[in-house]
């Protein structure tokens, strides 16, 4: 290819820039996408996500009722709680509707919601064979279409003048190239792989983050991109990240280290203290704060306790719970001490009070004098064996992004927009989600505004 | 706890898809593996005979090597695969047939076509070899091939039940009742339809991450290939028998034209899987049994060459090697279906119809 001749250059190779590499492709421009990762490892967080979140008026053979926009608008702006942008977000959301259908006319193919995921069931469309399958898909129209695409070939810097794109430099191949397009977008998600970038902001703590899924999202577009002139959003504090197991690999261990028991059991610290209601609403309305909650405690490590009971209530996940006889011998596995976690154990089920258990509704079993209390499925730990997982902050994606428009163009530090510059996916999100999570928005936010930037690169491009 | 390394890491695998399920949709073995937290070797026999190896799992997995999680469903079930034909394979001493099945499946079909000229040779005098009159049974009487074929297909018979029945009470399965009717029937439209080798319903995967569907046409190829020849050669014993019509017959008639199309499938359809064998990613194959994998298919193709050569040749003074060879190819086909990659339908078809049951139960 003609490195001078080139209409849209795509930064990034996951669902954002897959979704705007084939919209460019459709609008009769040349495309060339450049990822800085493997073969294999091409699409970096996208390769562990399994379902998306779109709007739409019916039930259909894999969803099972209508999701409206203004439902879907409501539940964005309580995750949120306010921080969105909502013009900007109602636009997605417009979009996500028709993204149903133009996703699958790319190849990309659904299912019905999972076993254990039932609640998602209305709401979220589930990939059949999950993240990468769905890849796979749309690399291959991509391929099909034309796109030219190169793996271990990342952007290193941008020439930006005016608002104005004129070059970007990458390592194509292994070889220094510096190249013109007419239209740039950005879509190399965000910097959670850049332990370094979170500790500016976490401090020390942040060596104790695991991150869930790529190691390529290092974040070096974006700080390129801010550098350069183009307005902030979001802040850096602000991600998806929540409680998996400590056993989990520094990166890319992905969904199966995750734990959904926190509801069944109690939660404590390394000194051995709870330290927040767990039972306080629905887990899937409550897993995305105790990424939070345990980046706030000592080292950055909690355990999740419970007892025989529980054991077969929640999915089940990749390394086996730590198991003991009684609660003193299950804290010295854990190298807690036993008085301590004993004290609190004893004190959790002094305080429990009667009721019937029902983990798929809010019952009446919680605690009484207690702080923090438990608000709901509250047993008594009282059926040996005992069990515990080690937990750590597992960092998903973080939010500080790049400003854009309704045309998912970059807005510029001193006011105004980019000329030729777009973004999409991680990137970006931080301008409809400042805060909190939406399971399947992630994927919404990389299709609908990665189909927008593509159709919009290439209209400058003509 | 598992009987061998391979059930150790099938187990180990289990343990990660139950706890990821994404692959839940592609086929048959990942809903089995949901309806359990705990897997005994029984189970993970189980597992692995009702995977297909379409693939799809491998190319779609986040986990896949190189990933440190190294998750590689198709070989690993494969493997394990491979370990429970040898397993179940009866009588006992036989087992180690599965060892160097390649070699082993080699030799007998060497013998037996070398027993058949010899036979000729010594049943009438050398020349009759190298008639051409075109009459197998100058050759040898219709009585005696009948009977040696009667005799071997009664041992292999019983040889195959008795494996079936080691595979049955090894996964757990009870007898089938009344009311598991509906579930045979089931197994039986999924097994030769060979819905699980779709990929979840693009086609398989087999070289790379595209998908295509030509595994499963050959593979049909290759099966309805073997039972139209099959139904020919019942065609031909009516004939014979009941209808006092030796052969030769008319390509018109039933014998011929069963064979003929038989045949034709029978050599295309093998081609095909042997090219796509070699073709396929390597990564997804269990490399030591190359060897019991392409000896199956060869002795396929070889039944299907020899027996059109048979027909076409039928009238010059190659019939006699012809038919020595193949009624020798076909004699060893027979004699080592239960110690050869034959026994992988037979287990496919049990683990559908367990899968069936189950999924009827709604467990
Ligand atoms: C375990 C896990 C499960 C998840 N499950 C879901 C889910 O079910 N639903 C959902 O909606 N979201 C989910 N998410 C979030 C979701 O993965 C992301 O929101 C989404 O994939 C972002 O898409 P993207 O294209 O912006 O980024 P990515 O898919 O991460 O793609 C960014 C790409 O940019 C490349 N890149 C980085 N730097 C450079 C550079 N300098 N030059 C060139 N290329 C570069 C990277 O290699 C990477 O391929 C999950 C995340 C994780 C970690
Ligand atoms: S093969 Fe991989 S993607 Fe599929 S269920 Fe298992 S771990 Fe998940
Ligand atoms: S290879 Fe195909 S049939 Fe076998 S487990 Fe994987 S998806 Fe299922």
């Amino acid at each position: 290819m003609d490195r001078d001749a080139i209409d849209v250059l795509v930064v990034g190779g996951g669902n954002a820039a897959l979704c705007a590499a084939i919209a460019a492709r459709r609008a009769g421009r040349s495309v060339l996408v450049l990822e800085a990762a493997p073969k294999f490892y091409r699409g970096g967080n996208t390769r562990h996500t399994r379902n998306m979140r779109c709007a739409h008026d019916a039930a259909t053979d894999f969803l099972t009722g209508p999701y409206t926009e203004d439902e879907f608008w409501d539940d964005l702006y309580r995750v949120t709680e306010g921080h969105t942008d909502e013009a900007l977000a109602r636009h997605m959301i417009a979009l996500s509707k028709p993204m149903l259908n133009w996703i699958t006319e790319q190849g990309v193919r659904f299912q019905p919601s999972l076993g254990g995921t039932l609640s998602l069931g209305r709401t979220n469309s589930f990939f059949l064979g999950g993240g990468r399958a769905m890849l796979n898909a749309l690399y291959l129209t991509a391929e099909k279409l034309g796109v030219e695409v190169h793996y271990d070939s990342p952007v290193l810097d941008f020439d930006i003048e005016g608002g104005q794109c004129r070059s970007v430099t990458a390592r194509i191949d292994g070889e220094m190239r510096t190249i013109r397009a007419k239209s740039v977008v950005a879509a190399a998600g965000g910097f959670e792989a850049n332990i370094e970038w979170l500790k500016e902001h976490w401090g020390p703590p942040a060596d104790n983050f695991l991150i869930r899924g790529t190691p390529y999202n290092r974040g070096d577009i974006l700080k390129r991109l801010l550098e350069k002139g183009i307005a902030p959003v979001s802040d850096p504090t602000q991600c998806h990240a929540v409680a998996i197991d400590a056993r989990a690999p520094k990166f890319d261990g992905g969904i199966i280290t995750r734990l959904d028991c926190v509801v069944f059991g109690i939660v404590v610290n390394k000194n051995a203290q709870r330290f927040y209601d767990e039972g306080e609403d629905f887990w899937p309305k409550r897993y995305a704060i105790w990424g939070r909650l345990v980046a706030a405690q000592p080292d950055q490590i909690a355990y999740i306790i419970f007892d025989a009971h529980s054991l077969e209530l929640f999915m089940p996940s990749l390394y086996p719970p730590v198991t003991a006889e009684t609660i003193a011998r299950l804290a010295e596995k854990l190298e807690l001490s036993s008085e301590a976690l004993t004290a609190t154990v004893n004190r959790f089920n002094a305080s429990v009070r009667e009721g019937t258990f029902d983990h798929t509704v809010f019952d009446d079993c919680r605690t009484e004098g207690l702080d923090p209390p438990k608000s709901h499925w509250a047993r008594r730990l009282e059926q040996p064996p005992y069990y515990a997982y080690p937990v750590r902050p597992g960092i998903t994606f973080t939010y500080l992004g790049t400003k854009v428009d309704k045309q998912a163009r970059m807005q510029l530090a001193g006011g105004g927009s980019a000329a030729n510059l777009f973004a999409a996916g991680e990137i970006m999100a931080g301008n409809v989600l400042g805060r909190g999570y939406a399971a399947g928005i992630g994927m919404t936010i990389g299709s609908v505004f990665g189909r927008i930037a593509g159709e919009e690169a290439a209209k400058h491009a003509r | 706890m598992h009987a061998s390394d391979n059930l150790a890491e099938a187990d180990r695998l289990t343990t990660v898809c139950n706890s990821c399920r994404y692959c839940e949709g592609l086929c048959a073995v990942f809903p089995a593996m949901e309806m359990r937290r705990a897997f005994d070797d029984g189970d993970l026999n189980y597992l692995a005979n009702l995977c297909h190896g379409c693939g799809a799992c491998y190319v779609d997995c986040q986990f896949s090597p190189p990933h440190e999680f190294d998750v590689n469903v198709p070989k690993v079930l494969a493997q394990v695969r491979g370990d429970s034909y040898r397993a179940y394979a009866w009588p006992g001493f036989l087992q180690p047939l599965f060892d160097r099945n390649g070699m082993a499946i080699s030799i007998v079909a060497a013998l037996s076509v070398a027993i058949f000229i010899l036979g000729f040779v010594l049943w009438h005098d050398p020349d009759v070899l190298f008639t051409d009159g075109g009459n197998f049974y100058r050759l040898m009487p219709h009585n005696v091939m009948a009977g040696i074929f009667l005799a071997v297909t009664a041992f292999t018979v019983v040889a195959l039940t008795m494996g079936f029945r080691n595979f049955w009470r090894d996964i757990g399965a009870n007898g089938l009742k009344g009311e598991d009717t509906p579930s045979l029937w089931q197994a039986i439209k999924d097994a030769s339809s060979l819905r699980y080798l779709d990929g979840g319903g693009v086609g398989c995967y087999n070289e790379d991450e595209r998908p295509t569907d030509r595994r499963r046409i050959y593979h049909h190829l290759t099966f309805y290939g073997f039972m139209l020849c099959f139904a020919a050669t019942t065609a031909g014993s009516v004939y014979h028998y009941l209808l006092a019509m030796p052969a030769p017959y008319d390509w018109y008639q039933l014998p011929k034209l069963l064979g003929t199309l038989g045949g034709i499938g029978l050599i295309a359809g093998p081609i095909g899987l042997l090219v796509a064998k070699f073709k396929r990613e390597p990564d997804m194959l269990d490399t030591a049994r190359l060897g019991m994998d392409t000896g199956f298919i060869l002795m396929l193709l070889l039944t299907g060459l020899s027996g059109m050569a048979l027909m076409l040749l039928r009238v010059t003074p190659a019939m006699g090697i012809l038919l020595a060879l193949h009624l020798g190819v076909v004699f060893a086909l027979f004699l080592s279906m239960p110690y050869s990659k034959f026994v992988h339908g037979l287990y496919r078809f049990g683990a559908l119809t367990r899968y069936a049951i189950e999924r009827r139960a709604g467990h």
